[in-house]
């Protein structure tokens, strides 16, 4: 009974905190409009980039063709975006500005409102970016070797992306309790995602034992996995070892969270505290 | 020369205050590293599979990487501080100590910040520049030296043109911020021969936001492949919009009507 209590409380508040995430994301619509030209951006050029080098060296590079490599970006825009998060700038400025001490006192953990609140933002630019993803499959015309298996085992493993990636920069933005130079350590998360999530080139592409890295560590599981999934490029062995490694990613990255989250609160003291 | 002099000196307060800080240095150091060392790995992964990029060769594109650190450099040393401070000032008003002043305001609020640090990616880019050039086996003439140092200055005026029409705006909206993000993400785009890219993008990053005339074009005078149409091209824009950024400017200003008026 107070399990259920429980549960019902938490719908209520993500659905409350969804309908002020909403209109202030309505709000400033110009803003987000903006930050998703470099969304949109950063796969485009790599997409032409490797529709160059494939054109240029016979029309194929590591199984991938022109219209391959379109595919595989204009999919990886939408899951990137699906998966994305901003939480490491957030905390940061929460944390610099004593803002953490208001959600402490709430008697929920705060990860719910950042949660519903991620997703609430993606309600309003998952639409827009399908849309320019259509437009843009018009201009570069991908192609897929699309199988319905893989399309239905996409859907958790896209929701799983999600989870891992969202729990692990979650646990990063943690950081900001324990120094102020928060960028630095973003700016090397960002270029282990760039190499190891398969954004600068399908992860095929790289030397074996950078894939066999690639496979250990959590970035693939966020981004690149669901990608190749959906494209068909994986084996119905692949693609099970992938969903069971998002899902041990998604415990440890549980468990690191309590560990941290419990740490940094003890070590947080407010501004004027 | 008073020019000169007020650049010599805003400069040597920003050194000065910048010293207090001197961790930020080493910070920006690691940084600006890990960026360049990321470009250089993203080419290598490129050329492990293709000889020539659009037909740029491994070391030409490595001179285009100089050029994209040297401009990108010199954006965050001047021209994004500044801009962003003057867009601040409008706001709170605090631009009423700017305009008192007895120098031509303009130049002011272009010198008024500088972030020293961001030196290192000059620095960078340059070395990265000559062992470019080292590689590349060929002495540069003394018309191609002209030329390129012509176009990175005409894309250094274009670029901070851009930043100011888009700063003034700032004396008609209030949040222009957003505007200055756009270039900022679109200049990524200009690591790469802005020839690879499809008509209505190079179209865009030409003449929408010009990417094209800050990276593309100096690494094309560098590397002797530059026509003389695209040579007027830019030093004729670098003028146009130098002209049009003092006109905005003018007319910003006198609708300014500062924090308490």
């Amino acid at each position: 009974m107070n399990a259920l209590r429980e549960i019902l409380a938490l719908l209520r508040l993500y659905s409350q905190q969804f309908k002020t995430t909403f209109a202030s994301m309505v709000q400033y619509r110009i803003s987000l409009f903006i930050w998703m030209i470099s969304q949109i951006l950063e796969p485009l050029v790599y997409l032409i980039v490797w529709s160059t080098v494939s054109n240029s060296s016979g029309g194929s590079v590591g199984g991938y063709t022109a219209r391959g490599f379109a595919a595989y970006y204009l999919v990886l825009m939408l899951v990137n975006q699906f998966t994305y998060t901003w939480i490491m700038w957030e905390y940061e400025y929460r944390v610099r500005q004593g803002l953490l001490s208001f959600a402490l006192l709430k008697p929920v953990h705060p990860i719910h409102s950042d949660i519903s609140d991620n997703l609430s933002s993606k309600i309003i630019t998952l639409p827009i970016l399908m849309f320019v993803a259509a437009g843009l499959a018009l201009i570069f015309k991908p192609t897929a070797a699309f199988n319905w298996w893989a399309g239905l085992v996409f859907i958790p493993a896209l929701i799983l992306a999600f989870l891992v990636r969202f729990l692990i920069e979650w646990t990063l933005a943690l950081a900001a309790f324990w120094t102020t130079r928060v960028n630095a350590i973003n700016q090397v998360y960002f270029i282990l995602m760039l190499f190891l999530a398969g954004q600068i080139a399908p992860l095929t592409l790289f030397p074996n034992w950078l894939q066999i890295v690639a496979d250990i560590l959590p970035f693939r599981w966020m981004l690149g996995f669901p990608v190749e999934l959906l494209l068909g490029r994986l084996s119905h062995a692949q693609a099970l070892l992938g969903l069971a490694a998002q899902f041990a990613w998604v415990i440890i990255s549980l468990v690191l969270i309590r560990v941290i989250w419990r740490a940094g609160v003890r070590v947080y003291s407010a501004v004027g505290a | 020369m008073n020019t000169l002099r007020l650049i010599y000196v805003f400069f040597r307060v920003s050194v000065l205050n910048e010293t207090a800080y001197r961790v930020n240095f080493f910070v920006q150091l690691f940084q600006s590293i890990l960026e360049l060392g990321t470009a250089l790995a993203g080419l290598a992964v490129i050329f492990s599979y293709t000889q020539s990029l659009g037909g740029w060769r491994p070391n030409e594109m490595l001179a285009l990487v100089g050029v994209y650190f040297l401009v990108g450099g010199i954006i965050s040393l001047v021209i994004q501080p500044g801009m962003a401070a003057l867009i601040d000032s409008v706001r709170d008003g605090t631009l009423d100590f700017t305009l008192t002043k007895p120098e031509d305001a303009q130049l002011l609020v272009s010198i008024q910040r500088v972030a020293i640090w961001s030196l290192l990616d000059l620095l960078m880019g340059t070395g990265v520049l000559i062992t470019a050039l080292v590689l590349l086996g060929k002495s540069v003439g003394l018309g191609e030296a002209v030329q390129f140092i012509g176009m990175l200055l005409a894309g250094a005026v274009i670029v901070y043109s851009f930043w100011l029409i888009l700063a003034s705006l700032s004396f008609w909206f209030v949040r222009v911020e957003n505007l200055l993000e756009i270039f900022q993400s679109m200049y990524q785009a200009g690591r790469w021969p802005i020839s690879l890219y499809p008509g209505w993008l190079r179209f865009a990053l030409t003449f929408i936001v010009p990417v094209a005339f800050a990276t593309t074009v100096p690494a094309e005078a560098l590397t002797g492949r530059l026509g003389g149409p695209t040579l007027l091209e830019a030093i004729g824009l670098a003028i146009l919009l130098f002209a049009i950024a003092r006109v905005i400017w003018r007319l910003g200003l006198r609708r300014y009507s500062g924090a308490s008026a």
